[in-house]
């Protein structure tokens, strides 16, 4: 964990309430994808925790959904701003169980994660496929970007109105995979763990104190004895968990 | 050069500062940022004689300049406390711990007490009577004279060490349970725990935190707890210990200005896992500011 200050350089909206923000700052202790930012908002007590997008050289990029106070207040911060971020949280994906053949599946705010991940296994030499989902056109985001990745990249959205008519799980069919991983809302997570045929890791939210595992705030139990999602996950193996 | 040394209940500390049970888990989250030895001391997890899980998720509510909490004591039990936590904060804290006890009955909390008191690190026990996160007993033992002084009382007639007795502000009279635990043998008091709060949000229009109610702290509740730990220092003759919505060295020097021998930092190491580090390096300059030579001199100067 490192705390320290970073700078906007863009803050852009890249889907309906969903904005992407591009920030340089010391990204050293950042060591793995599935990892989050903890971020300090003037006039605000508690810090927002937000998943890693992107992570390359000094260039941290994350992805996020206006939502309430917090993340408004990010939405109309300018370039140039400081803030002050504590890095490097949560276990972050395994890359050693990913096979060869690996499935990303991201469901709204649960994409961005997905993009760092998936940049890290093709570096590796894998192949992975990916299922993104949405509840509708408008609220889709990246596609494109992870094209430029992987060959077979599906996008569903809830009422049709883009790719797939469904939810992620209605995307799944004749994908051959070695382990997935993902990251997206508990119901889909857990229609995601009902419907897989392999291991996988499941990456999960709850509302945090701290983001760094001295308040137990976000705690939950699992078949392994409790565990912080701060900082025992967020990211926990398909096998542990108790719905 | 100022000088920052207290001594609490015969444990001499370099500064007064102490970050609080709950917030600071055994140490080693903060251990990895900084070296924990400047601390004064600190306040280990609230640890109970059973393991607990605590209350169901969402247990966190933010608030203005504050949060709410209804973590419910989460702890490993004193066995793996002794066996598996204390070993490995060793290892990243040098000086002697103040163990922080929590209980249901009187047995529990003896029980706790007495295996704790055998552990070399532990300088002073911590005797929380005042969580209002639990729903049978914990509340019960603070709010009421008769039972404060019962379990004091109970506990210090096992124990070897010092012990401090934690008081909720969730009372009408803090003096009578501040007496009352004194009365009993109690070689100190800290105050105060989290005052009962609630949030509601006004989508779902139901409260935020899955078990309705917790325990509001942060800077908000600041002047809440100066007020008290002034009300208490007039009463009794021990030491208190100051605490509630403490974030910088100048509430430091006010907290002790209303009586606190030494001052916990809670909320704030959560927001600022460097808060109790900062506030360490910043005392001697704010001292001088106010022409402080040695904290020992102001404890109390407010009255």
């Amino acid at each position: 964990m490192l705390q320290s200050i970073f700078t906007i350089n863009e803050n852009v909206k890249i889907a309906k309430d969903v904005m992407k923000i591009n920030l340089s700052g010391d990204t050293s202790h950042i060591t793995k994808s599935g990892q989050f930012v903890n971020i300090k908002i003037d006039g605000l007590f508690l810090r927002r925790p937000i998943s890693v997008c992107d992570v390359e050289g000094n260039i941290l990029t994350l992805i996020y959904k206006i939502v309430g106070e917090g993340t408004e207040k990010m939405a109309n911060m300018p370039e140039g701003t400081k803030l002050d971020i504590l890095t490097g949280l949560g276990n972050g994906y395994d890359l050693s169980l990913s096979g060869d053949k690996p499935l990303l599946v991201g469901g709204g705010v649960g994409v961005p994660p997905m993009y760092y991940l998936c940049r890290l296994l093709v570096k590796e030499g894998k192949k992975p496929s990916v299922i993104l989902g949405f509840n509708s056109k408008d609220d889709v985001f990246y596609e494109e970007e992870f094209k430029k990745l992987s060959g077979d990249v599906r996008v569903a959205t809830a009422d049709g109105s883009y790719g797939i008519k469904g939810f992620v799980t209605d995307a799944l069919e004749a994908i051959d995979y070695t382990h997935f991983y993902s990251c997206g809302p508990e119901p889909m997570l857990k229609a995601l763990s009902d419907k897989t045929i392999t291991s996988g890791q499941l990456s999960f939210e709850e509302r945090m104190g701290c983001g760094f595992g001295a308040c137990m705030g976000c705690s939950c139990k699992t078949k392994y004895g409790n565990k912080r999602i701060c900082k025992d996950g967020p990211v926990l193996i398909k096998e542990e968990i108790i719905w | 050069m100022v000088n920052t040394k207290v001594s609490l209940c015969s444990l001499e500390l370099d500064n007064p500062i102490i970050p609080a049970s709950g917030t600071f888990g055994f140490g080693y989250e903060f251990a990895e940022i900084y070296d924990i030895n400047v601390l004064g001391s600190f306040s280990f997890k609230g640890t109970t004689l059973e393991p607990r899980f605590g209350n169901p998720t969402p247990r966190i509510a933010e608030c203005t300049s504050g949060m709410i909490n209804s973590v419910g004591l989460q702890n490993p039990g004193v066995d793996k406390v002794i066996s598996e936590e204390l070993p490995k904060l060793k290892k990243c804290f040098n000086k002697k711990v103040i163990a922080n006890v929590g209980g249901f009955s009187l047995e529990e909390y003896t029980t706790v007490c007495e295996k704790l008191d055998k552990e070399e690190q532990v300088g002073i026990l911590e005797v929380n009577i005042s969580c209002p996160n639990v729903h049978n007993g914990g509340m019960s033992f603070g709010t009421d004279p008769q039972m404060a002084y019962k379990v004091t009382k109970a506990v210090k007639d096992v124990c070897k060490k010092p012990v401090i007795i934690k008081l909720s502000p969730n009372v009408t009279d803090i003096v009578s349970i501040a007496k009352a635990c004194e009365d009993a043998g109690a070689d100190g008091i800290s105050l105060i725990n989290t005052l009962l709060g609630m949030r509601i949000n006004l989508k779902t229009k139901k409260p935020v935190i899955a078990n309705k109610m917790g325990g509001f702290s942060g800077s908000a509740i600041f002047p809440v707890a100066v007020r008290m730990v002034y009300q208490v220092y007039d009463a009794v003759k021990i030491p208190v210990v100051g605490m509630g919505g403490v974030t910088s060295a100048k509430d430091v020097i006010e907290m002790m200005l209303a009586g606190a021998t030494a001052v916990q930092v809670g909320a704030a190491n959560l927001i600022d896992p460097m808060a109790c580090k900062t506030i360490i390096e910043d005392l001697p300059l704010e001292m001088e500011k106010y022409g402080i030579k040695s904290l020992n001199d102001i404890i109390g100067g407010a009255h």
